[in-house]
């Protein structure tokens, strides 16, 4: 149902817009940091460490429209629970920001010596990006599935991230002339591994948002208990809607 | 919860034809503040009024149903409702001081019910209504001055101070704040807050600001239904009814 104030509307839907605005450029930063290692591209590179500036402005215009709503609207329940979900995400959104613009900065050191295997990279690349837009589409849909999907698959990610670290080790110790090839690949992978997190945590704000539950800091079976009870009823609702 | 001093059950009211409360239950919990919020006509005010059957004055009005107080019928027929009124108090939206100076406002209802004569004795039970109201500092020195000369606010307190001075369990108020600036409204809100201490107090509201302030508990009327009861902090971040959401949201019809 619609606000009986009418800017309310408007400010909460620009609000949003900002947020999927400043989303799909991090999305693209993630992606355009790891084309860049990937190909070598130094142009690219430079590009994503540039627009991360235009993310970072984002940041403070999502903050500047927050605050005159807190004020203005004096917001409660559902809308209380969406502009503090928004509080937060915003700045998880700017860090993934600077991790993607940290990938292309250590592209750009390298690209004297650049590493050579980055089978790695490309495939944990992919994984985080997925994330990145699962927990986005969360967001923009309200998608309780979609979003528990996401805390669930970050655990894999991190995984990913632990092996690859185990695997990075064994070529240092085999070579000592691959240390910092591995160094700059494991801090790819790393930074890949904390955007990850960041898109768990967006995910967790659209949980809070939605339900009104806070399920950081527990892992994702007793998230699920949690939520049961309430998915339970809103089934029960949208069949009887 | 505290345990709960008020107990409404099953209450019906009718204005004639019209009911306007349709079955009503509520437990309410002892020295806490709960607020009753809705749109006007929900019923709010009609349901407060049941505590201390200001109805009664309304011919048209008959009502079904019970309500107790510390366990006792407050319709039963042996019931005074003089008697019953200086344990249910009540403060209204407009402050409405007797014509009188500000002791006399004070010591009037006591007199009457016997609770203190005069002398040291009502002295002593003025200065101590007074000061519970938080009033006594502005008003010691001017206190057989007429109770009409203080602005709203004081006035408002002045009421307060009116109906702790006969040592009541509940005080309802209606609209307390609502004719007054937002000072005035800070001090009446931080006096209900010390005064939960020893009174149980129920304040009906149109500023859910104020009901998410001041209030423990709150109850959410729509036309004559108890929509939705729960602890302040949940109505207000996350309400169990869709229709309580969309009204503290603002995205009432």
């Amino acid at each position: 149902m619609e606000h009986t104030l009418k800017r309310f509307d408007e400010e909460l839907e620009e609000l949003k817009n900002l947020i999927l605005a400043m989303g799909g450029m991090v999305e693209r930063a993630i992606a355009d940091a790891i084309e860049s290692m990937l190909t070598q591209n130094v142009e690219l590179a430079t590009q994503t460490v540039e627009r991360d500036k235009a993310i970072n402005a984002l940041e403070v215009q999502c903050d500047e429209l927050t605050r005159a709503m807190l004020v203005r609207r004096q917001p409660a329940a559902g809308d209380l629970r969406l502009i503090m979900a928004i509080i937060k995400l915003v700045t998880d959104l700017e860090r993934m920001g600077d991790l993607a613009a940290g990938i292309a900065k250590g592209m750009i050191r390298a690209q004297d010596n650049p590493p050579r295997n980055f089978s790695n990279i490309e495939v944990m690349g992919e994984k985080v990006v997925r994330q990145v837009n699962r927990a986005l589409d969360a967001f923009s849909r309200g998608d309780i599935d979609l979003a528990m999907k996401v805390i669930k698959k970050d655990s894999g990610i991190d995984e990913f991230y632990k092996r690859m670290y185990r695997e990075m080790i064994t070529y240092m110790m085999e070579d000592p002339r691959m240390i910092s090839n591995a160094i700059i690949l494991t801090n790819v992978g790393k930074n890949l591994e904390r955007i990850s997190d960041h898109a768990t945590n967006i995910a967790e704000m659209v949980i809070y948002s939605k339900l009104g539950h806070d399920i950081r800091h527990v892992d994702h079976d007793a998230a699920k208990v949690i939520l049961a009870g309430d998915l339970k009823n809103k089934n029960k609702t949208n069949s009887e809607g | 919860m505290k345990a709960s001093n008020i107990s409404i059950q099953n209450l019906k009211l009718w204005y004639g034809d019209n009911e306007a409360l349709h079955g009503i239950n509520l437990e309410i919990a002892d020295k806490q503040v709960t607020s009753f919020i809705g749109p006007s006509g929900c019923g709010k005010s009609t349901l407060l009024r049941c505590l201390n059957r200001m109805n009664d004055h309304i011919s048209s009005c008959s009502i079904e149903g019970a309500i107790t107080i510390g366990g006792k019928d407050i319709y039963a027929p042996e019931v005074d409702v003089v008697q019953l009124r200086t344990h249910v108090g009540m403060v209204f939206q407009k402050p409405n001081p007797f014509p009188k100076s500000i002791y006399e406002n004070i010591a009037y209802a006591p007199r009457i019910h016997g609770i203190a004569n005069k002398g040291a004795a009502m002295d002593e039970l003025v200065e101590s209504a007074l000061r519970r109201a938080s009033l006594w500092d502005e008003v010691k020195d001017k206190i057989h001055e007429p109770g009409t000369a203080l602005s709203g606010g004081q006035q408002q307190r002045l009421c307060i101070a009116r109906t702790i001075a006969v040592k009541p369990e509940v005080i309802l108020m209606d609209e307390p704040c609502s004719a007054l600036d937002p000072i005035a409204s800070a001090k009446i809100e931080e006096l209900i807050d010390e005064l939960k201490e020893e009174f149980t107090i129920i304040i009906v509201t149109h500023s859910m600001q104020q009901a998410a302030r001041v209030s423990d508990s709150t109850a959410f009327f729509y036309m004559g239904d108890l929509i939705e009861f729960g602890d302040t902090e949940m109505i207000f971040t996350k309400p169990g009814n869709q229709r309580t959401e969309d009204y503290i949201t603002g995205r009432f019809g």
